[in-house]
């Protein structure tokens, strides 16, 4: 039953194909993962390309098979599954393992791309630049990351199908090929660059606790004379104080001034290696983050923090 | 809050609720929910502040494979409500609504693995209609298991509004300096968690000099985030193209090109 004219999607069917997979998640089980998602993707290149009823079941079967990857890097993977599902409808010999094998091939190091370059690299640049807007009231913090977020998506989305369905099956052998790697490996570059930014920035410790008091070198701090001030002495009190003398013989003296004068930012340092080396002994998120605030609570309680 | 108030409320934590399994459009960050639950209660700018400062904790927060992180989107979408129905919207009621997220996201986990392990059902649902050739039977139920994941959050939403707001005031001010400050503290230290997550995933001995020059870059208060990204995505090309210069030039070479960069510093 070969059709007499070539069947071919149209940009509207992979337009179509391209909405729907924004909702790849929606069904996520402990199963088979993005399976049914995938197959409602996959439904409209169906329904054009197949019309009776056991070809449509048999497609539709096929797209149920276990599927799991990074949900934006899935478009490319439907865009090559759309070109040989478009072969096969016109007659191509491509069977079930083939289109199997590809999803199967594409998935992994697909994901292994797409979390490190959306997860942790572009939403936590965009995230912590509309946050720190947000902080401070500014309404621009929400609304930027949401729509540069959201223009970055979709031309993603759209354009690695098409480029995926143009490209057929050759985009496997892209993969191992240097430009994603190239991306990969400078989306670490400035992912871990930034996340050292934040660490610096936004993990706040701040020791509270005072140390005893320093006594400045003569000449540190300002002499106030005795008695009445004349005008040429309070000119030389006034200038010294603005050249940052201090007003008492005694500084002020904390440990946090004394962790600052190292680097600013130390505390929060050690604490993410401390996290990080405890994520690595297994030692569950959620349980650092639940004793993280009792130590702070604790820590505070104490006067310490 | 009004009746048109708390519905749309209700209607937000819905599609935060889809969001935090689809991943899509970020409605579920805190960045944007909270900052819509604050516009439709009329108090965006601390919407807006709440959305921020829990955002920075929530950076590193993401589901890779069959992992869940803790739910974002219960955090916000509760916190928001707590933080409207306190009536406290100065930094101290934002702190304590922001602290309260964390328990509920971690609570909110195990709703998303409820329905996860219901929507197990549903693919079996499918199996037995794609046997059939039902198209139509196959989408519902893709769209049925979206609407639990939306009811998800929106019922704990609903229910938190339900409790009069007198009650979520008094709790709140019923704790003490001690436990609130305490918290307060907890939620500044309690990023590092996030950013551990993320560092360990892509860190590799190539990039840690990147980490370093960023901490002590980081610490000249003058450099905005942008001008920082600017910095990083500088390095990062320079380290590419330089890399590639060294493979291209020593390519074939006597000390065969495993560490490009070094091959070029030799040279120098």
């Amino acid at each position: 039953m070969m059709a007499e004219t070539k069947l071919e999607l149209t940009r509207k069917d992979r337009m179509s194909v391209a909405w729907r997979s924004q909702f790849l998640q929606g069904s996520w089980n402990y199963e088979r993962m993005q399976n049914v998602g995938w197959a409602y993707a996959m439904i409209p290149a169906i329904k054009k390309l197949y019309k009776s009823k056991e070809d449509r079941s048999a497609a539709l079967q096929r797209h149920l098979e276990f599927f799991n990857t990074h949900p934006y890097v899935a478009s490319p993977i439907l865009g090559v599954t759309l070109a040989l599902e478009e072969e096969r409808a016109n007659g191509a010999a491509i069977d079930d393992t083939a289109i199997q094998g590809v999803k199967i091939g594409m998935m992994g190091p697909l994901a292994g791309i797409g979390d490190p370059v959306f997860w942790f690299t572009v939403r936590p640049i965009l995230g912590a630049l509309g946050a720190s807007l947000a902080m401070s009231g500014n309404i621009l913090g929400p609304i930027l990351f949401f729509v540069l977020w959201n223009i970055i998506r979709m031309a993603f989305i759209w354009y690695t199908q098409e480029f995926g369905y143009k490209a057929g099956s050759a985009i496997t052998q892209d993969l191992s090929g240097g430009l994603l790697k190239d991306i990969t490996k400078g989306a670490s570059i400035l992912g871990m660059f930034i996340l050292a930014v934040l660490v610096e920035r936004w993990v706040s410790i701040k020791f509270i606790l005072g140390l005893p008091a320093k006594k400045l070198s003569e000449g540190a701090y300002i002499k106030f004379p005795n008695g009445n001030v004349s005008g040429t002495e309070l000119q030389r009190i006034l200038s010294e104080q603005a050249s940052g003398l201090s007003l008492t013989k005694l500084a002020p003296n904390t440990l946090q001034s004394n962790l600052d004068s190292l680097i600013p930012g130390l505390m929060g340092l050690l604490l993410t290696f401390l996290a990080m080396w405890l994520l690595k002994k297994k030692v569950s998120p959620i349980t650092m983050i639940i004793g993280i605030f009792i130590f702070g609570i604790v820590m505070h309680a104490l006067k310490i923090m | 809050m009004s009746v048109i108030a708390i519905v749309l409320v209700v209607i937000i934590a819905f599609f935060a609720g889809m969001e935090g399994i689809l991943d899509e459009f970020q409605i579920h960050q805190p960045l944007v929910s909270a900052t819509l639950i604050g516009l439709v209660t009329g108090h965006l700018t601390a919407g807006i502040i709440l959305g921020g400062t829990l955002q920075m904790v929530a950076l590193g927060w993401a589901n890779i494979g069959a992992a869940v992180a803790p739910d974002v989107a219960l955090a916000s979408v509760a916190s928001s409500i707590i933080m409207v129905k306190g009536g406290d919207f100065s930094g101290t009621g934002i702190a304590v609504a922001y602290a309260s997220a964390i328990p509920l996201a971690v609570a909110g986990l195990f709703l998303t693995m409820l329905v996860r392990t219901i929507a197990v059902g549903l693919t079996h649902g499918a199996d037995a209609a794609a046997k059939e050739g039902k198209i139509s039977t196959i989408e519902r139920l893709h769209l049925f298991a979206l609407l639990l994941q939306g009811l998800r959050i929106a019922i704990p939403a609903a229910l938190l509004i339900a409790v009069p707001a007198s009650a979520v005031r008094s709790a709140l001010t019923a704790m003490p300096e001690w436990l609130t400050g305490g918290m307060a503290i907890g939620g500044g230290m309690v990023v590092a968690v996030g950013y551990a997550l993320v560092i360990n995933m892509m860190a590799t001995r190539e990039v840690w000099p990147f980490f370093a020059i960023g901490f002590a870059l980081a610490a000249v208060s003058q450099l905005t985030l942008i001008a920082l990204g600017a910095i990083g995505l500088a390095l990062a090309l320079i380290y590419i193209n330089l890399s590639k210069m060294g493979g291209n030039n020593n390519g074939g070479g006597s000390n065969g090109g495993g560490d490009p960069v070094g091959d070029i510093l030799n040279k120098y």
